[in-house]
């Protein structure tokens, strides 16, 4: 078993708890997967397995040296391919093997990497949460962002000082998801909570590194 | 159908009786005391019905002791233990907001005057 999946972020919806709590769910579509190669110890210096996304229609257009990669597992060519590293005792998966949804299970918490959503140029007030001033009273000091430093010492901006600039489009992980559904037949999973990017994009579900109870 | 739809649809409830703004209902909402769950009953006009799946929700005006008391419930929430449609009314708009500044004579609704009689017609209609 592969401790991770690949997914695509379907969407954010709403479910209900039997107590009539009402919890903030995102939909991932995850897997099925298949295992395109094989990185060992021995060759490579770490045990992973590279898994590609199946999805229908597959990418149009795949250059020759990739066309040879997913030939090679037996697979037909994928948009999305990512490394999932493998735990001891897992050594048996082979390239062409098929990675489901379905070895997650309910309430189980989970990592969730994805591409954050781009932001473009921004600000301080979204990029860094600054406060800014006050809108009226005569502030004249609006969405400035105020003093950044001393003067004739050091006479330099030091490094790292927040600034305007751009924001998102980040590889961003979400860590202890708890899982709320597992969809075998919809190749589904449903998220506790908020997961990066877009509707659409792709994502890499996890076991989670360090479980929260 | 996508799987968010499943994921939605599978929530919905399809043993709620049919209710529109206007119509006085009675709402039988679970209500868990530590260990114990009773049912307490709010009961009042329906002045907003707000539908998208299952977040619909819909709000239930009252008088309580004078005061104009308002809930809103999620329509598929599953503390909601029943529904009854006490008084069918006739309003000519989907939002009763107006409700909120009028009591008594005027805060009345078409097709849902009190009185018993009406008050027995079929609550689980």
């Amino acid at each position: 078993m592969v401790d991770g999946i690949l997914g695509k972020k379907l969407g954010m919806t709403q479910v209900f708890r039997e107590n009539g709590d009402l919890l903030a769910a995102t939909v991932l579509k995850a897997g099925p997967c298949v295992v395109i190669q094989r990185k060992t110890t021995a060759k490579d210096g770490y045990e992973a397995v590279q898994l590609a996304l199946v999805e229908v229609p597959g990418p149009k257009h795949v250059n020759k040296a990739l066309e040879g990669h997913f030939k090679k597992a037996g697979a037909n060519p994928a948009r999305f391919l990512r490394e999932v590293r493998l735990t001891s005792g897992e050594e048996s998966i082979k390239p062409g093997d098929k990675v489901l949804v379905d070895q997650f299970k309910v309430d189980q918490r989970v990592d969730v990497t994805g591409v954050s959503k781009g932001r473009g140029f921004a600000g301080f007030h979204k990029r860094h949460h600054f406060g800014g001033g006050a809108a009226s009273h005569g502030s004249m000091f609006h969405r400035a962002p105020g003093s950044i430093g001393a003067s004739a010492f050091p006479s330099r901006v030091l490094p790292g000082m927040k600034a305007a600039g751009h924001m998102g489009t980040d590889r961003v992980t979400v860590r202890n998801l708890r899982i709320l559904q597992v969809l075998p037949e919809e190749n589904a999973l449903v998220v506790e909570g908020a997961v990066p990017g877009p509707d659409g994009g792709y994502v890499v579900v996890r076991k989670a590194k360090a479980p929260h109870p | 159908m996508t799987a968010l739809e499943k994921v939605e649809q599978s929530q919905l409830r399809k043993d709620l009786p049919a209710f529109r703004p206007g119509d006085t209902v009675r709402v039988h909402v679970k209500i868990k005391e530590g260990e114990k769950e009773r049912i307490q009953v709010f009961e009042g006009v329906v002045i907003r019905l707000r539908r998208g799946s299952n977040h619909s929700t819909f709000t239930v005006r009252k008088l309580s002791f004078g005061q104009g008391v308002e809930r809103i419930f999620p329509l598929h929430s599953p503390i909601i233990d029943k529904i009854e449609v006490v008084r069918p009314g006739r309003v000519r708009r989907a939002k009763l907001y107006y409700l909120r500044g009028l009591r008594g004579k005027a805060a009345r609704i078409r097709g849902a005057q009190t009185g018993e009689q009406s008050r027995s017609a079929s609550p689980n209609a």
